[in-house]
């Protein structure tokens, strides 16, 4: 899987804000800008930004300190395969595409603005939503070949659409799930943040279908790219009438989607029979809607390997789930270790001032000068930390990715369960009609002269029966298609988790041996400075 | 050992010529005694010396921390003007009172008050630092009864206490609203560095303790890190998976060190600063004294003007009490020139006191600055080294 990085989305754990080390790093950009504004330095150690006296401070500690050398600022990671992201489309940068893939589709997502919900009601005040401007970037031969740029508005409602299509669209492939309607975190987030949150997440998304063989071609996706205006992607239909789709290529008269007169003889007959098919698969819809709240239907899963499957699919869930977690705080533990350590240092910038300030003996200034080394070295290893950790968060994110993934891989299993569920339903569907239709044939014999109106029911039953084996043989060729789709996805899954995982496991050990030399460099210096006051044997 | 011991001179001329004087004691063997909320930890003090006033070469006793509290107290009232050295604080949360590590660092931080009396000049003259050194434990327990017992203070500070009061209701009937202070512009620096001083190192010494438990955090989260990496990669079973197990194994070992490093820091970085901070601390309750005493010779030079412009009208009536009042302006003027004195010594003790503190505490934090810095290099370089290990084998995995 490609990375498509955009920087500084998963810092949420990062406060760059409120930073006292920018204050230290004056003149030196920032190392990773993630887009915030400017950074307004924090004097005291407590974090009660009192902005008045920033600047002094900042000055009198730049006095003090050293500034860090280029060399030191500039933004090092130690694997190969991290960017700097890209966050302007203006300026395409290709250099991050993996040379092996001869096609591409990159999508930006920016700009977003407030618009107001068109409403036909008279009443004012109508509600408001966002929209994003979605620019794209391809060379597939599908959008028009090298060279092809798009740009279109789309509000989040349209990425639900087009995740719900490509759902339907696309049964037992393992798609990227989308971005949640709802605010996910427990914070309470101010307008900008959760817009700019979902701007993030919707880049991430649109770039996950990008790079899925299948998807990236898909027309769903096209459509939502390319076409101006409003979305020519019809919205879902019902959840229990999705289910149903292994029979879809039944005519539409049967499904009860209206519009569709074909031929007057065509639509007379199987009307008929047409009438108990569409009661079927009304009562099927039926029972899967008062299902639904609560116990799914069953499926006879006769398939063991299946089973194991998905059974070792939900214990990798969990394994995964609790490496994420412990992600988390590992990632917390180094932020807060770094954030000590600059605080150390500060304190110890404040001790060389003062014993600097007016120092009545030389033995004062001896000490300010270890102070002052003291705090350097401990400002060092701060920022060393927090830029450590920025590349942490990048790589081990990969396991939270996963689990989306693996929600993703759930859902492909579901198509499948649910197509095997159509199956079964109409085989047993079958079985009843045939024992019907015996059981009439059977007393229609016994009746003197033949009831007219029993002959007719049973050569509408013998029309069902026909309509319902056809049915049951779509359905059946469905059910193969989505198994199929399972096999070939999970491969490619399994395959790319390899890839990444190792790709995630590198990353991370390269990171932390990188950061831990740089480290040792400094205190390194450190204990050389201070080399004069070693005890006796050491 | 957080100082250097250095031995300086007694002012007795050396037995003999060719073995200096030498006073060297260590505080060891923490042992809990009695029960529930009556325990406490005593310590062996071991005594190594040559002085004439010492009972002989070596004596061990029995002290608890009650005893060194008794032993600052005295050395405090007699010596004005000296900073006693600091003694570690009197424990705050229960729990923690026994726990190793606490009682660890408190037999250290006595070991080391006791060596710097003992080779203060000045304070290893003292007979109460005898006393604390050879007294059997009866006697020990007697005098700290003595001295703690129900009353706080004693009696003198008593005394002390109203009459300061008495001074300011004076004062302010006087208009004097201001206490009398020396007009002593170094001292005034000084006194301000100091209080600066105790600020900062109480903040950096703050972070400090935070550090270290920062490190045994930080070594926690591997250690569960490492655990999930290699549940995740049993469940995985292939390459990947032993490429994770590689990994949580390493995580573990890591935790490992990080835990010791946070020891160390604790003792070698950590406890000194903690040092530091008792010591300014001290210094603080010097000024105090310096102060009252001041103070104190102010008020006899007032009462003494007083007396004298009393005696003098005396004369002047020829009244048959200017014997007696002559007998108390005597007495008084001696008061007074012996509070001069004792101010006088103070202020010299003080001075020499200071240029000392100074140089010591150069080499104190110099070296706890020396240990800090290895102490991380070696963490970080223990890190790096573990990682790196790992790299080949994720190699082979990924091939695989």
């Amino acid at each position: 899987m490609m990375k498509q990085e955009n920087h500084g989305d998963e810092g949420a754990n990062l406060h760059a804000s409120q930073d006292d080390m920018e204050s230290l790093v004056l003149d030196e950009p920032p190392p990773s800008s993630n887009g915030q504004s400017s950074p307004s330095a924090s004097t005291s150690v407590e974090r009660h930004s009192s902005t008045a006296t920033t600047s002094s401070t900042s000055q009198n500690f730049n006095s003090i300190l050293e500034p860090p050398s280029y060399a030191d600022a500039i933004f090092t990671s130690f694997d190969s395969s991290s960017s700097n992201g890209q966050e302007n489309p203006k300026q395409p940068s290709y250099q991050s595409d993996p040379p092996t893939r001869s096609e591409f589709l990159k999508i930006w997502v920016s700009d977003p603005e407030k618009e107001l919900e068109l409403t036909n009601s008279l009443v004012p005040g109508g509600t408001s939503y966002y929209t994003y401007l979605i620019t794209t970037r391809t060379n597939m031969p599908e959008y028009g070949g090298p060279g092809s740029e798009f740009t279109v508005r789309r509000r989040f409602k349209d990425v639900v659409t087009l995740s719900d299509r490509l759902s339907e669209s696309y049964r037992g492939f393992v798609i990227p799930i989308r971005p949640d309607k709802s605010v996910v975190e427990s914070q309470v987030m101010q307008i900008e943040q959760f817009v700019e949150q979902r701007r993030a997440a919707l880049s991430k998304y649109l770039n996950k279908l990008a790079v899925h063989p299948t998807l990236k071609k898909s027309e769903e996706l096209r459509l939502f790219l390319v076409v101006r205006g409003k979305l020519p992607l019809a919205k879902s239909v019902d959840m229990a009438s999705r289910m149903l789709d292994g029979a879809v290529r039944l005519p539409r008269q049967l499904t009860g989607e209206a519009a569709a007169v074909t031929d007057v003889n065509e639509a007379a007959q199987p009307a008929k029979g047409g009438r108990d098919l569409l009661r079927i698969f009304r009562e099927l819809r039926q029972s899967v809607v008062n299902d639904w709240g609560g116990v799914k239907p069953i499926v006879v899963e006769e398939d063991k390997e299946f089973m194991e499957r998905k059974e070792k699919v939900a214990e990798f869930e969990q394994q995964l789930s609790n490496l994420s977690q412990q992600a988390e705080s590992l990632v917390k533990a180094q932020q807060d270790i770094g954030e000590t350590m600059g605080e150390l240092g500060l304190a110890f910038v404040k001790l060389t001032k003062l014993e600097t300030e007016g120092a009545m003996f030389e033995s004062q200034t001896i000490r300010a000068t270890d102070m002052k080394n003291v705090a350097t070295a401990a400002v060092k290893a701060s920022r060393l930390y927090r830029e450590l950790n920025a590349q942490t968060v990048k790589h081990l994110d990969k396991l939270h990715e996963y689990l989306g993934v693996i929600l993703a891989v759930n859902s492909a299993f579901s198509d499948r369960s649910s197509a095997l569920l159509t199956v079964q339903t109409l085989s047993s569907e079958l079985v009843s009609l045939q024992s019907r239709i015996e059981k009439l044939e059977a007393t229609a014999s016994k009746i003197f002269g033949g009831d007219r109106s029993r002959m007719r029911k049973i050569e509408e039953l013998k029309e069902t029966l026909k309509v319902s084996e056809d049915a049951k043989s779509c359905a059946v060729r469905e059910y193969e298609r989505i198994k199929e789709n399972n096999r070939s996805e999970l491969e490619r899954v399994d395959r790319e988790r390899h890839e990444d995982f190792m790709g995630m496991l590198k990353g991370f050990v390269l990171n932390q041996a990188g950061y831990a030399e740089k480290m040792a460099n400094a205190w390194e210096k450190l204990a050389e400075e201070t080399s004069a006051y070693k005890r006796d044997g050491n | 050992m957080l100082t250097t011991r250095s031995v300086s001179g007694s002012s007795q001329s050396p037995r003999s010529p060719s073995s200096q004087p030498y006073l060297s004691v260590s505080v060891t063997d923490p042992v809990k005694l009695g029960n529930g909320v009556q325990a406490y930890i005593s310590y062996r003090v071991i005594t190594k010396t040559n002085f004439t006033e010492y009972q002989g070469p070596e004596k061990i006793v029995i002290r608890r921390y009650s005893d060194f509290v008794w032993l600052r107290d005295r050395l405090f009232e007699k010596y004005k003007g000296v900073f006693i050295p600091p003694l570690p604080e009197k424990s705050a949360v229960e729990k923690f009172r026994f726990s190793a590590e606490f009682i660890e660092m408190r037999r250290q931080a006595l070991d080391v008050f006791v060596n710097r009396i003992a080779s203060h000049h000045e304070l290893q003259q003292s007979e109460d630092l005898r006393t604390f050194l050879q007294a059997d434990e009866e006697t020990m327990e007697r005098l700290r009864f003595h001295e703690t017992g129900i009353f706080k203070k004693k009696p003198a500070d008593l005394m002390q206490i109203f009459k300061d009061v008495q001074s300011k209701v004076s004062d302010v009937v006087l208009g004097k609203e201001k206490p009398v202070e020396e007009s002593n512009p170094e001292y005034e620096k000084l006194k301000h560095y100091i209080f600066e001083l105790e600020n900062h190192l109480a903040e950096a010494q703050k972070h400090a303790y935070r550090l270290v438990k920062r490190h045994r955090e930080l070594g926690q989260s591997l250690s569960d890190f490492g655990k999930a990496a290699k549940l995740l990669g049993a469940c995985e079973g292939n390459a990947l998976g032993k490429a994770f197990t590689e990994l949580g194994a390493k995580s573990e070992a890591l935790s490992i060190r990080l835990q010791k490093e946070a020891h160390q820091l604790l003792m070698n970085f950590e406890e000194p600063l903690k040092d530091y901070v008792r010591a300014v601390q001290s210094i603080k309750a010097t000024i105090a004294e310096r102060a009252n005493a001041f103070r104190q010779q102010c008020e006899l030079a007032e009462t003494i003007k007083l007396k004298e412009i009393n005696l003098e009208k005396l004369m002047l009536t020829r009244s048959d009490r200017v014997g007696e009042a002559e007998h108390e302006y005597k007495e008084l003027k001696a008061e007074g020139e012996e509070a001069s004195r004792r101010f006088e010594t103070m202020v010299r003790l003080m001075n020499e006191e200071i240029v000392r503190f100074q140089e010591q505490k150069t080499i104190d934090m110099g070296i706890a600055f020396h240990e800090f810095a290895k102490g991380q290099a070696r963490l970080a370089n223990s890190i790096a080294d573990a990682w790196r290990s790992l790299l080949p084998k994720l190699e082979t995995c990924s091939s695989a």
